[in-house]
């Protein structure tokens, strides 16, 4: 058993705070994907459990030890960098022996690890190759294999997969997938990549300068992002945002030129004319005559799917995911399908749900 | 630049670097730090008393003509190696650059000379030169032509010279080859659709782009001829005929060593210091070396 | 593809070989003839190859002028030359090491002052330097000989150049393996940097070799005389009666093990020059 905590965990450089106050919960054999732009600080949430960076506060737990003021190297936690950083002069049997060695691990054992994480990984017959003759793919599963061999409590990857070509990068997540649920080892997997986020992980978090927007699974992310941020971030195309205001005793919102939409699962809190921002993925805008006039300035054919981006009388820029093709330029009328609206706080963007006297009964359970 | 990654530890790094430290201390700082102290002093005969006399040294330096005169043979001592080697260098690797065969023997047959010692080539030029024992002097005189830069003190400066530059020629074409090397072939494509042929392509567009090789060799140039010549010129003619081809360090060494004027010699010691240190701060000013930053 | 043949570049390229290769043929072919003809100057540029065993017998025989063997002042200069390579080699690298992986309190100060040295050279203070030997007793000492020249800056700066450029995510992973300072040194940074080892090698064996000046102050017994030193004696005190065709040979032996060091190890040292001097 497993378990990682980290308890209010801080880290400041000299500029200004990169990490404030994260806690975080990682369970047995879970795979957490850690998410966000660049400099979001992922990454020093990552080097802080490896120990490579002090923290400013907080604790690093595993397994009840507090392992927060450890050397990297006696924390039992081995890690996949993102240029796999072999070592250039050793072949990969002695990159994946190298820390082994280190420890006084007997040979016999030594061949036995690598040899079995070596034919885990198929590069049983590139032992005695040195990095620079292997491909992207293959150094890559040379630093999986190095971190593999080690046999630790908590496996970190950090962006692994961000320097191989599109369809390599689709194979490797797969095979880390699959290889982290075979070892059941504890990971923590730093990625910007939203795709492999949402494949990858058993749960997601979020983060966004600094702090945890979001801990949820990728499912629950998706459909009930906590802020406009994560809103924003997960999904592709990205989700289109509008200005409203709450009307109608707070079920319905009221959009800049004037039309009404009411919300499907209930009444939201506050008084009438609080200012909202209304969530709608492009995927859930359809086509309707008198809706709101989308002037289109670009459409992109994905062969069964076509992307519509136009402006709204308004101006609020807009992105519309139809299925089919045949679309053209000029004027097309759409409307949100109420039932996937998501309704925000323009002030705070934070999510604003239902509210609780109010939840239609099929629909508590599942919030 | 910094490095993130580091290791802790203060008793380790200290070790490692005492024996550099040490080193630098006792046998650069300790020195020249004395250099400054002797060369506001002065000795009486015995070396039994010694005071004070400020700048007294220095104003007697500067008084002498002989070491004015000293400067300004240095100077184009200095300006004539450098120019020579610079300029023999340059157009060998313009040359050894392009595609012709057996370039890689001629870049080796150009490049050994780097390993003879200033003072040995000066042995291999005594050999050529020599009135009596070398080919060439011999031949010289045997025509008509009077040769002995035993006695002639234009032609000792002139074989010095030639020695001395002679040394430095595969230093600077080692290089302006890499400089020339280092040159995008996209740029130099770029010139020949441009119609830039031959010698204007050299002109408007090679010489240009190797104009910070040149810079760095001309002020590495200066220091060698200022300095390491020493042993080429102690070999071939010890500053001689009378002071011909007398450079500031053969007088530095000829005054402090061997006529035992301490103060004088500390003296001339600390303007060599100066002049180092200005040509230092000039390459570093315009060129900006990589390895401090 | 019929090339043209680049007559311009070869005729070139060919008088400058010509132009270094000349004093160095003349005098080894003036080893293989004989002193009288020499002193009459009839020296030949043909090598006579029946007297080829001067350079063998010159090794074996007391020096010309000092009286020292010539094998004796060939020793001496190749201490002197590995002593120093291979001092300033580790002397720097563990500095360098220092200063790039570690942090403590006058890094820049430290930094500095191994950087000034680079702006004294042994020639601007001679006789200083040669009190400070005498005050510890070093002259006329091996160690007087080699010790003052290990400490360079420009070794020290060469590789802390090199170590500045290996990526982080090498010193942290061999961190994670559980490598301590010194493990990651040695398992890890000198096997990278070994070919700038190489390269400073030939450098520093070559100054080391080609001393002239220190030498000169330091080591006034005829023991401790290297080859250098040797030769340029029996120039200036050489006149009618000096076997020139022995002095000759001694010139060719002391040419040799530099010179077959650079040609041997030319691509590093190529790297080596064009990395450390700037």
């Amino acid at each position: 058993m497993t378990q990682l905590v980290i308890e209010n965990l801080a880290k400041d450089f000299g500029k200004g705070t990169v990490l404030s106050s994260v806690d975080l919960k990682i369970a047995d054999r879970e795979m957490l994907v850690i998410v966000g732009a660049s400099g979001c600080g992922k990454s020093t949430l990552l080097r802080l459990v490896a120990g490579l960076e002090t923290p400013s506060a907080g604790r690093v737990v595993l397994d009840g030890r507090d392992i927060t003021h450890l050397d990297p190297a006696e924390r039992d936690i081995a890690m996949v960098f993102q240029n796999y950083a072999l070592y250039p002069h050793m072949n990969v049997f002695e990159n994946m022996a190298y820390g082994l060695k280190v420890r006084r691990v007997p040979k016999a054992e030594i061949a036995r690890r690598v040899d079995e994480a070596a034919a885990l990984l198929n590069l049983a017959g590139l032992l005695g190759r040195r990095p620079r003759e292997l491909s992207g793919g293959q150094r890559q599963r040379v630093a999986m294999g190095r971190a593999i061999v080690r046999e630790p409590k908590l496996f970190l990857f950090d962006e692994p997969l961000s320097n191989l070509d599109a369809k390599l990068r689709v194979q490797m997540r797969a095979e880390i997938r699959r290889l982290q649920r075979r070892l059941g080892v504890t990971s923590l997997y730093v990625t910007h990549d939203q795709v492999e986020a949402m494949t990858l992980g058993d749960r997601l978090v979020v983060m966004n300068r600094g702090h945890v927007a979001q801990i949820a699974t990728p499912m629950e992310i998706f459909e009930r992002p906590a802020d406009t941020y994560v809103a924003g971030f997960i999904g592709a195309p990205a989700m289109n945002f509008l200005a409203a205001a709450l009307s109608h005793g707070g079920s319905a919102a009221t959009l800049a030129d004037g039309r009404v939409i009411p919300f499907a699962d209930g009444r939201r809190d506050g008084s009438d004319g609080r200012h909202l921002t209304l969530g709608i993925r492009p995927e859930h805008v359809r086509p309707m005559p008198n809706g709101m006039r989308l002037m289109v300035e670009l459409v992109e054919p994905l062969g069964s799917e076509t992307l519509v981006h136009g402006r709204l009388s308004d101006e609020t820029a807009l992105t519309v995911k139809l299925s089919g093709g045949g679309f053209g330029a000029g004027v097309l009328d759409i409307m949100p399908e109420t039932a996937f609206l998501h309704v925000f706080d323009a002030e705070t963007g934070l999510r604003m749900a239902p509210s609780a006297a109010d939840v239609p009964a099929a629909l508590a359970g599942a919030e | 630049m910094e490095r993130r990654a580091i290791f802790r530890g203060r008793l380790l790094p200290a070790l490692l670097i005492a024996p550099q430290l040490v080193l630098t201390f006792l046998f650069f700082l300790l020195p020249a730090g004395e250099a400054i102290y002797f060369a506001l002093t002065r000795q009486d005969a015995f070396g039994l008393h010694t005071h004070f006399v400020g700048l007294a040294n220095f104003a007697a330096l500067f008084a002498d003509p002989g070491y004015l005169a000293t400067v300004l043979r240095t100077l184009l001592f200095c300006a004539l190696v450098t120019l020579a080697a610079v300029m023999v260098a340059l157009v060998l690797a313009l040359f050894a650059d392009r595609e012709i065969k057996g370039r890689g023997i001629y870049r080796t047959l150009l490049i050994w000379p780097y390993a003879v010692a200033p003072a040995v080539s000066a042995v291999l030029w005594a050999f050529v030169m020599n009135p009596d024992v070398g080919l060439l002097g011999r031949k010289l005189n045997e025509l008509g032509i009077p040769w002995d830069y035993t006695l002639n003190g234009g032609q000792a400066f002139a074989l010095v010279t030639v020695a001395s530059a002679w040394t430095l020629v595969s230093y600077d074409f080692v290089f302006f080859l890499a400089g020339l090397q280092s040159i995008p072939r996209s740029v130099i494509e770029a010139a020949r659709l441009d119609g830039a042929h031959g010698f204007r392509r050299v002109r408007t567009v090679i010489l240009p782009l190797l104009m910070p090789t040149t810079f760095f060799l001309f002020i590495t140039n200066l220091v060698y001829a200022a300095f390491d010549t020493f042993g080429t010129i102690m070999a071939l003619t010890q500053g001689g005929p009378g002071q011909s081809t007398e450079t500031l360090v053969v007088k530095a060494y000829r005054d402090g060593v061997l006529n035992l004027d301490l103060g004088g010699s500390s003296a001339q010691s600390v303007v060599l210091m100066v002049a180092v240190i200005g040509l230092t701060a000039l390459q570093f000013r315009f060129l900006g070396r990589r390895t401090v930053d | 593809m019929g090339k043209r043949v680049d007559w311009l570049a070869h005729a070139v390229l060919g008088v400058g070989v010509l132009f270094f290769a000349f004093p160095v043929w003349l005098v080894f072919a003036g080893a293989t003839q004989t002193a009288g003809a020499i002193s009459r100057g009839d020296l030949s540029l043909l090598p006579n190859f029946h007297r080829i065993g001067t350079f063998v017998s010159v090794l074996r025989a007391p020096g010309v002028g000092t009286g020292t063997p010539v094998w004796h002042l060939l020793m001496v200069s190749a201490g002197m030359a590995l002593a120093i390579a291979l001092g300033k080699i580790v002397i720097s690298l563990a500095s360098a090491y220092a200063v790039v992986f570690f942090r403590f309190p006058f890094r820049m100060t430290v930094f500095w002052t191994i950087f000034i040295t680079l702006m004294l050279p042994v020639e601007v203070r001679i006789i200083p330097t040669y009190a400070v030997m005498s005050d510890f007793h070093l002259i006329n000492t091996f160690t007087g000989l080699t010790l003052p020249l290990m400490a360079s800056a420009t070794a020290t700066l060469l590789f802390r150049q090199v170590f500045l450029v290996v990526p982080d995510a090498l010193v942290e992973a061999a961190r994670m393996d559980g490598a301590g300072p010194f493990r990651f040194l040695k398992d890890i940074l000198i096997p990278i940097s070994s070919a700038n080892v190489a390269a400073l090698f030939v450098i520093l064996f070559v100054y080391g070799w080609n001393q002239y000046l220190w030498p000169l102050l330091v080591a006034t017994e005829p023991g401790l005389d290297t080859i250098v030193i040797g030769i340029v004696q029996l120039i200036n005190t050489g006149g009618m009666m000096t076997p020139w065709n022995r002095v000759m040979a001694m010139a060719v032996l002391s040419i040799v093990p530099p010179v077959a060091v650079v040609i041997a190890m030319q691509r590093w040292f190529v790297k080596g020059l064009t990395e450390s001097e700037r």
